[in-house]
């Protein structure tokens, strides 16, 4: 095979428009997902911000109540389909998910870049949505009111359906590489935790997936031709809407978080200096989860009517989720316990993890509680409880991997300090913004209303307050990042001293085929105890500055690629 | 024809390491696709048995409405389809390119006319207003049966299932009808041997696929 010259990578061993348009390169497919990931999530971000806004104070703030519906029904659809479902696994997954497992590109190059466009055609066909207007009721689309107001839920449906595509594309092509494209001698123990969580997900997109495109298909029938499938007034039960959805729509929330965690594996393994404790049972752990989330779907529907025993049922099991979970979250403090902690960016955002997951986690047991369940239902708790996993878990997660492999992505170092600044905005800008949603939530704030009772005022107050402060954390990281591709230090080639595969044997920024030679690998992902043998540094970590705090990083070299370690 | 820089077979991508691994992906990748489609048509078979166990009297006096001979020369049709794939895969395994040719030139034919079929069945159902959900009217007398005693509670239903069901399922042999004119002219073309026949196996795992889903739509819509 070809040797690239000295100095080339995958930024720039082709240049033009269409290098990046039609290039089968997994690493520049991920890079571009992550361009229109993080579009989406800039104007859903926004919504989410002008929807605080007119939360502000009780009646009119700076919207009508129409408009307030269609804000609050974009931002969530925008966030779930456009954003959180690829965010992880279509973004870092494409970028490292290859190099960790020692490929040259995943199994199928050509429906990685289709997955790509199918995706944006889907977001295309959402936003137009929005001009077109009349979208209300929330993401969950529940019949017989969808298919009452406008034709925009045309475009909807069909825009989900189209994402659905790009989903499955997705996890059908990471399943397969990880089954077949492993390098020699990385055995399924010896995997990254990163991998292992990629795959339970790509379970989850293969097996969910196709059913909320035949439940968003039916929809689209039912508007378009009045089938009669879900609409009483036809015959139709609404009821076996809600079971179709949250059969997908369930499972789909361990799409958003299963991710997460293996990012968190990463960081607590690398920035613990320790073998992440409990290896076998933290992996096997994520294929669990993904098992038992499809066996749950019917605590969305305690109050919809559906027999008291199979209420009870999927109660008990959504209390079962709770133990692999618990597992993990031991595992990683455990690690952290074990092992000896640099708190760098990347491994601020693990930590913050362990609270708001954490949280998230706890008050979604008590939300599978029957009794509980009926006082909480459709109140400000769920909406809590909702962003305390999806927001405090994957997107706190994805922040931590993009702050994790950012330089490996680009070659550049971020400024450590506005990066440590940051994660304490978003962090407490964070809980400013929902914890009071669960006080308020609890005392019976029904969610989704426009207007509220003077003595929910205090907590809204906060509320929208945070969520100034969580966008001043968010765009300032969105400031020194880019700032950072500009006049950014050069990144070594493996700043965090990490052993997995993309820092150990590839340069920075990655050459255009990964790798020289495949890697033959000889140990775990996380045999931090090797280290000394490995890196013949002997045992000593050279001072690197990373941004003036002065605190004992990594290694200034990495092996050399080319050469297989130990 | 090897590539100069990995001394393998032209067709071996330059991220596989051999032949076998590439084949093995590929198959590996259309068995998960299968699984999408199963999945994605579970989706109508749980709603078709929900409304079959509510309204069974309507599910049992509508099947009566299909044409049950026209079903099962579709039937005959795709399993003849599904064996000539077969015999195309096991053709260009003993490195026959002209056996391959014809079975898949049978198979994209016998596709063809269970279109065919397909469609003058359905141009009956429209003729009597034998239609989904609001659309449903049956009317109209045809060899001295009239339509208008099919005009029950929960007909709508039976017909929007029925519809929806055999009309993905003949969007699915429309696309395979497609896929195999691809590989017939890439047949044509001389692209397959004993060594390299990936298309072929993964169409023909699909076009069974199809097949197995009639099997299951033809007595749960026409029989009973």
């Amino acid at each position: 095979m070809s040797h690239s010259a000295p100095g080339l990578n995958y930024l720039n061993h082709a240049k033009g428009f269409k290098s990046w348009a039609l290039t089968l390169d997994h690493k520049r497919i991920g890079i571009m997902y992550m361009v229109a990931v993080s579009l989406a999530f800039l104007a859903g971000g926004i919504l989410a911000i002008l929807v605080r806004l007119e939360l502000l104070g009780p009646g009119e703030t700076i919207m009508g109540p129409d408009t307030y519906n269609q804000s609050f029904t974009l931002h969530a659809v925008l966030m779930v389909f456009a954003f959180i479902i690829p965010a992880v696994p279509a973004v870092m997954g494409n970028f490292v998910l290859p190099i960790q497992l020692g490929a040259k590109d995943v199994a199928f190059p050509r429906l990685n870049l289709a997955s790509l466009y199918i995706y944006l055609i889907g977001a295309v066909i959402v936003m137009f949505a929005l001009v077109n207007g009349r979208i209300d009721g929330g993401w969950t689309f529940y019949a017989p009111y969808s298919t009452s107001i406008g034709n925009g839920i045309l475009f909807v449906t069909a825009g989900v359906f189209v994402m659905g595509f790009s989903s499955i594309l997705t996890g059908l092509n990471f399943i397969v590489t990880v089954h077949k494209m492993r390098a020699p001698g990385l055995t399924w123990n010896r995997l990254p935790l990163f991998i292992w969580s990629i795959y339970a997900t790509s379970i989850v997109q293969v097996l969910a997936t196709p059913v909320i495109g035949i439940t968003v298909l039916l929809l689209f029938l039912e508007k378009a031709f009045s089938i009669g499938i879900f609409d009483p007034a036809l015959g139709g039960d609404p009821v076996l809407f809600q079971h179709f959805f949250w059969f997908y729509s369930h499972p789909a929330v361990y799409i958003m978080i299963l991710p997460a965690f293996g990012v968190i594996s990463d960081l607590m393994g690398t920035f613990s200096r320790h073998q992440v404790s409990g290896y076998k049972f933290v992996a096997l752990s994520s294929v669990a989860i993904a098992f038992l989330g499809f066996l749950v779907w019917g605590h969305h529907m305690f109050v919809s009517g559906q027999s008291a025993v199979s209420s009870v049922v999927l109660s008990l099991i959504t209390y079962l989720i709770g133990i692999p979970t618990g597992v993990k979250v031991i595992n990683w403090v455990q690690t952290m316990y074990r092992g000896s902690v640099q708190l760098k960016s990347p491994m601020l955002y693990a930590i913050m993890f362990l609270f708001t997951f954490s949280i998230g986690g706890f008050t979604g047991i008590m939300l599978g509680v029957l009794a509980i369940d009926v006082h909480l239902h459709d109140t400000y708790f769920v909406v809590a409880h909702f962003h305390y996993v999806m927001m405090g878990g994957n997107v706190i997660a994805a922040l931590g991997g993009l702050h994790y492999w950012w330089p490996k992505m680009f070659g550049k170092m971020y400024n450590e300090t506005l990066a440590k600044i940051a994660a304490f905005l978003v962090f407490f800008g964070f809980n400013l913004t929902f914890f009071p949603q669960f006080i308020m939530g609890a005392q019976g704030m029904p969610r989704r209303y426009y207007d509220y009772l003077p003595q929910y005022e205090f907590y809204h107050e906060l509320s929208t307050y945070g969520s100034w402060v969580l966008a001043a954390g968010l765009f300032l990281i969105m400031f020194y990042m880019i700032a950072s591709l500009i006049n950014g230090k050069k990144a070594g080639l493996n700043p965090w001293g990490a052993l997995t595969l993309e820092w150990t044997h590839t340069t920075t920024p990655p050459d255009h085929h990964n790798f020289h030679d495949t890697p033959v690998v000889t140990r775990g992902a996380y045999d931090f105890h090797l280290a000394k043998h490995l890196f013949e540094y002997g045992g000593e970590v050279t001072e690197l500055d990373l941004g003036g705090d002065g605190t004992a990083a990594a290694p200034e070299e990495a092996p050399v690629p080319n050469e297989p370690v130990a | 024809m090897a590539n100069p820089h990995t001394n393998q077979p032209a067709h071996v991508k330059h991220y596989f390491v051999s032949s076998e691994q590439q084949f093995d992906a590929a198959k590996m990748g259309m068995w998960l696709f299968l699984v999408t489609e199963i999945l994605l048509f579970s989706g109508m078979f749980v709603a078709y048995t929900i409304y079959r166990s509510w309204h069974p009297e309507t599910w049992m006096a509508l099947s009566t409405a299909l044409d049950w001979k026209l079903g099962g020369l579709n039937t005959l049709v795709l399993l003849a389809s599904s064996f000539t794939v077969a015999m195309g895969i096991n053709q260009i395994q003993r490195g026959n390119q002209k056996g391959l040719l014809l079975n898949l030139v049978l198979t994209f034919v016998f596709a063809g006319i269970f279109l065919v079929v397909k469609y003058f069945e359905y141009s009956a159902k429209i003729e009597h207003g034998l239609l989904p959900g609001a659309s449903f009217d049956p009317h109209g007398v045809s060899h001295g049966f009239d339509y208008a005693t099919y005009n029950v509670p929960y007909g709508p239903q039976f017909f929007s299932i029925y519809f929806v069901m055999t009309g993905i399922h003949g969007f699915h042999v429309l696309v395979g009808m497609g896929l195999f004119a691809w590989i017939t002219w890439k047949a044509k073309n001389g692209a397959f041997s004993a060594d390299y026949y990936t298309p072929v196996e993964n169409c023909g795992l699909y076009w069974h696929l199809v097949d197995i889903i009639w099997i299951f739509l033809f007595p749960l819509l026409y029989l009973i």
